[in-house]
């Protein structure tokens, strides 16, 4: 699926890196724990989480994770933004919960890793 | 090549600077993808853990032409007892270093998991010395 596609699906708003909205995402992973983000080994996943700071970008980074979409109107902070932009990763805010975002994505076709 | 670089305790905004120069170099050396993902993990791991437990660390990355050895070395309070450490779910983390998401006890483990070398030492009340390897050929 195109992260674009993922976007509309959850009422997302894109933060930045709008050039790589047509990049394609494979797996989902929701965690508030990104040292279980971390032992992750699939490719094209994007990370849901409820935590909006600059652990959860560098742990994408780490993780070469293409797009985050923090939940339920997490504010993400200026060195959050430049973060993903200097690494192109696509940040997106959701008012969903993290349960319906993955209830969503889930019954698109996203997959789950485990 | 070697590259030294200096991680302060409680920091966790910078926390993961180290690990994200790392990876830069090894992207502009073409290491495959799957590598340095192996690698920067484990170093990140390793990062975040002097930033959460430690006062102060350097780490010093050493890349040759069939390995990269890292070495992170902390002063602070030290690892009493490092095959509990070792055990996954097992943290002394404090609330702060859980907010950050971090804490639950994996981190260890996975740089076990991520890496073909791996050896800590550590003097209580002192610091910690964690090192360790990963070919760059399969």
């Amino acid at each position: 699926m195109k992260i674009a596609e993922l976007v509309k699906a959850v009422e997302g708003n894109v933060i930045c890196c709008h050039e790589n909205l047509q990049r394609e995402v494979e797996y989902a992973f929701a965690s508030d724990l990104m040292s279980d983000v971390l032992t992750v080994q699939v490719d094209k996943l994007v990370l849901l989480t409820g935590l909006a700071n600059m652990q959860a970008v560098r742990t994408a980074e780490m993780s070469d994770i293409p797009a985050v979409v923090f939940v339920r109107n997490k504010t993400v902070s200026e060195d959050m933004i430049k973060l993903a932009q200097d690494n192109g990763i696509v940040l997106i805010e959701s008012p969903y919960t993290l349960f319906r975002v993955s209830g969503v994505l889930f019954s698109m076709g996203l997959k789950p890793v485990y | 090549m070697h590259f030294e670089y200096r991680v302060q305790g409680g920091d966790f905004v910078r926390a993961g600077q180290a690990s994200s120069q790392v990876k830069k170099i090894l992207k502009q050396l073409n290491v495959a993808s799957q590598i340095i993902k192996r690698i920067v993990v484990a170093l990140y791991e390793g990062e975040v853990n002097i930033v959460a437990h430690a006062f102060q660390g350097k780490i010093y990355v050493d890349i040759e032409t069939d390995k990269v050895r890292v070495v992170l070395d902390d002063v602070g309070p030290g690892i009493p007892d490092i095959e509990m450490a070792m055990r996954p779910g097992f943290s002394t983390a404090s609330p702060i270093v859980r907010e950050m998401g971090f804490g639950a006890g994996m981190g260890l483990p996975n740089i076990k998991e991520n890496t073909d070398k791996m050896k800590i030492s550590s003097v209580v009340g002192v610091g910690t010395r964690l090192e360790f390897v990963v070919n760059l050929k399969e």
